[in-house]
């Protein structure tokens, strides 16, 4: 079952239920891309500088192919970007406060990086590490220019590891507050590890004001069971740009939660890569743009191993004027992926004029040796009418707005099942509410 | 005993081509426990009618009054008007994102009553009432009306008919749409609510099919905004046999 609608809906009043069916299959311009790199694309790929090329898609790579995006730990490799790339397009690069252009006419990121609190189970260990961390960079390579600033620039990196065969449980998470230290632009490196047959949950609490690009490592374990939540509720001001590396080891789970909820500019890009095979990759992501917020959320599941399996959900709610909420999801199944199954969806409700939601669903498919593969994407419209419906049943006006948007996160606030987060979110979406601008 | 009273009713909209006056001079009284038909030709202004009463803000009333036992109905908001006891299912009922069916339910249960419903008699009584209108109980589940079919969506205003005891409903062509055997089961639902007792109730139509199955009390034939003529159920038979030909619009009211 597939369905696709790519709906910007503040051209149309009415909220439509109109599904086209249909699906993005690009399988055969790929085939030939990269067919040796690992799902980190290998060696090669980190000592291949890219340079000179003037396309962010990489060398004789059709750009719609997300195979074939370049990776690098050097900045130097990618090219100023431009804004007509395909992943920059939606993002407002003046608002970005320098992270896009750091070392382009004396653009610097050297601001101070935002002060590490943490409250953890005895068993798990938080450190506080140098570049030289060799446990640095085993999860992920920059995939885009602001990431590789970061990776080139940040001094220390925090590195969270739950030891082997730890069983966590929902209850008894492990917490790290990172608080902006103002808006000088900064970078900010985090490692989470579960190793092997390890359970539990670990939590990335941003706040505060800042200018700031991150690169967060996430290493699931053989047999592991890792959920890692990503809470974005800075002060209005902030900027920030994270780029989240996943990589799940044999048999392994990570539910990986991304909460997009204050900041100015959120762009939050989480990819999942398969060392091995039976992973299981639970993607869920919950936003609420307000007005004047640019949220967007750029994921890639990149399935090179057989048998593993993949599921998104991302919902979000928009309101007030030029609120802007940006979802891409990018599934690749290359040809070596047999037996994959995967399906992908994003909701976004418009609550008022002037907001905009951007929906691409993207998958590709190499091998038709597959379990299942399939993407919703539907933006709907909150309107008079509904609001009507809903008072003609003695529904007051601001108790219906809160039923509808309640109803509609709900979904996924439901599957994250961590008992103290689920309540929290749900306190902030009626803090969003109170704030609704009409 | 209640009394709706609508006198004189002018309602006009806003356009861009500029203000179209639609009800022209509406006089209508209905008690509890009567039921009265309104009939009339597609474009006669009976949605807009029933707009009007649960008080659609598109709708403009240029001159005359709505009262509820006295009270101005024109004065209050939407919601107000359904706490006090009047009740719209629509013909073309709104599809509402991310809410359940249980979820409305409740909440419209918990406004109307002004308090929550026991959840055990609550749960009871909707489980009841969903399959007497043979709704699938998977549809609690479901949101409100997204992808439910007409005769769906049809059903379900009629199971918030039987659940919140409004004193006076307006069923605007609950029955357009609807293949026979619906039709049977919406009107039972209706007759349900009815023989409770308590419940006064417009019954908007194009066709006479469903007051096979609904007795009206009163006729009123609807033509350009106004009432035409009045009568009792006889006026339904006439209809059906004539057709609206002899107020001079060419449209048929039989099924
Ligand atoms: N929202 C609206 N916008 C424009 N015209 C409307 C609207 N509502 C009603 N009308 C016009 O008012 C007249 C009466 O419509 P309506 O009340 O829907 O009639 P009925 O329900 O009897 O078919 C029609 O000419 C219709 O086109
Ligand atoms: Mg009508």
């Amino acid at each position: 079952m597939t369905e696709l609608t790519q709906e910007h809906a503040t051209d149309s009043k009415a909220w439509s239920q109109d599904f086209i069916k249909g699906m993005t299959e690009e399988g055969e311009s790929l085939s030939e891309i990269n067919p040796e790199s690992g799902p980190l694309g290998g060696s090669a790929a980190k000592a291949h500088s890219h340079g000179g090329d003037s396309h962010g898609g990489g060398v004789g790579v059709p750009d719609s192919s997300r195979a074939g995006r370049l990776t690098s730990y050097k900045l130097a490799d990618f090219p100023a970007i431009t804004g007509r790339e395909e992943d920059w397009r939606f993002t407002p690069l003046k608002r970005l406060r320098g992270l896009d252009r750091v070392g382009i006419k004396g653009q610097e990121i050297n601001g101070p990086a935002p002060l590490v609190e943490f409250s953890s189970p005895d068993a798990v260990s938080v450190e506080t590490v140098g570049r030289d961390d060799v446990r640095i960079g085993s999860a992920g390579i920059p995939e885009d220019r602001v990431a590789a600033a970061a990776w080139e620039h940040f001094s220390e990196a925090t590195i969270v590891t739950l030891p082997a065969n730890y069983e966590g449980t929902i209850d008894d998470i492990t917490t790290l507050t990172l608080t902006g230290q103002g808006d000088a632009p900064a970078a900010a490196h985090v490692v989470i590890e579960a190793k092997q047959f390890a359970t539990g949950v670990v939590v990335l609490d941003h706040r505060g004001t800042a200018v700031l690009s991150e690169n967060v490592e996430v290493l699931v374990g053989d047999g592991a069971n890792l959920t890692v939540v990503s809470i974005q509720d800075w002060n209005d001001d902030a900027v920030h740009a994270s780029a989240q590396h996943i990589k799940v080891g044999r048999d392994a789970k990570v539910k990986h939660v991304v909460i997009n909820l204050g900041g100015n500019l959120l762009r939050t890009t989480p990819s999942a890569r398969y060392t091995s095979t039976g992973g299981d990759v639970e993607m869920l992501g919950l936003y609420f743009a307000d007005a004047g917020q640019h949220l967007e959320q750029r994921l890639f599941v990149d399935h090179s191993t057989k048998h593993c399996k993949s599921r998104v959900t991302y919902k979000g709610a928009l309101q007030g004027d030029s609120a802007h909420a940006v979802w891409i999801g990018d599934v690749l199944i290359r040809a070596e992926a047999e037996g994959t199954d995967t399906y992908e969806l994003n909701r976004n409700l418009i609550l008022t004029r002037g907001a905009r939601a951007d929906s691409v669903p993207n998958l590709e498919i190499e091998t038709g040796l597959i379990e299942g593969a399939g993407h919703a994407s539907a933006t709907g419209r909150f309107d008079d009418e509904q609001l009507f419906y809903l008072q003609t049943r003695g529904i007051e006006e601001s108790v219906a707005r809160r039923l509808v948007v309640r109803g509609f996160l709900n979904e996924v606030i439901q599957q994250i099942r961590v008992p103290a987060l689920e309540e929290r979110l749900r306190e902030s979406v009626e803090r969003e509410l109170a704030a609704t601008p009409v | 005993m209640s009394t709706l009273e609508i006198k004189d009713l002018h309602v006009s909209i806003t356009t861009e081509q500029g203000t179209k006056a639609i009800l022209k001079g509406v006089s209508l009284t209905i008690k509890t426990g009567e039921t009265h038909a309104i009939m009339g030709p597609n474009g006669s202004g009976k949605s807009t009618l029933a707009s009007t009463i649960a008080g659609h803000p598109r709708y403009n009333v240029d001159s005359g009054t709505i009262t509820l036992d006295g009270e101005d109905v024109l004065a209050m908001t939407v919601d107000q008007r359904a706490r006090a006891g009047l009740f719209l299912a629509m013909q073309y009922p709104v599809e509402i994102p991310g809410v359940t069916m249980t979820n409305f339910l409740r909440t419209a249960k918990t406004a109307i009553e002004g308090e929550a419903p026991k959840l055990r008699t609550w749960t009871k009584d909707v489980k009841a009432a969903m399959a007497q209108l043979r709704i699938e109980p998977e549809f609690a589940e479901r949101n409100v009306n997204e992808g439910f079919s007409g005769g769906e969506k049809k059903r379900h205003e009629i199971l918030q008919l039987e659940l919140l005891h409004p004193k006076f409903a307006v069923l605007d062509e609950t029955d357009s749409g609807l293949d026979v055997d619906a039709l049977k089961v919406v009107s039972e639902g209706v007759n349900r609510a009815i023989d409770a007792g308590g419940l006064g109730t417009i019954l908007i139509t194009h066709y006479t099919r469903i007051l096979r199955y609904i007795k009206p009390d009163f006729v009123h034939v609807f033509v350009d905004g106004s009432i035409a003529e009045q009568g009792g159920p006889e006026l339904a038979d006439r209809l059906e046999a004539e057709g609206y030909d002899r107020y001079q619009v060419a449209e048929t009211a039989s099924a």
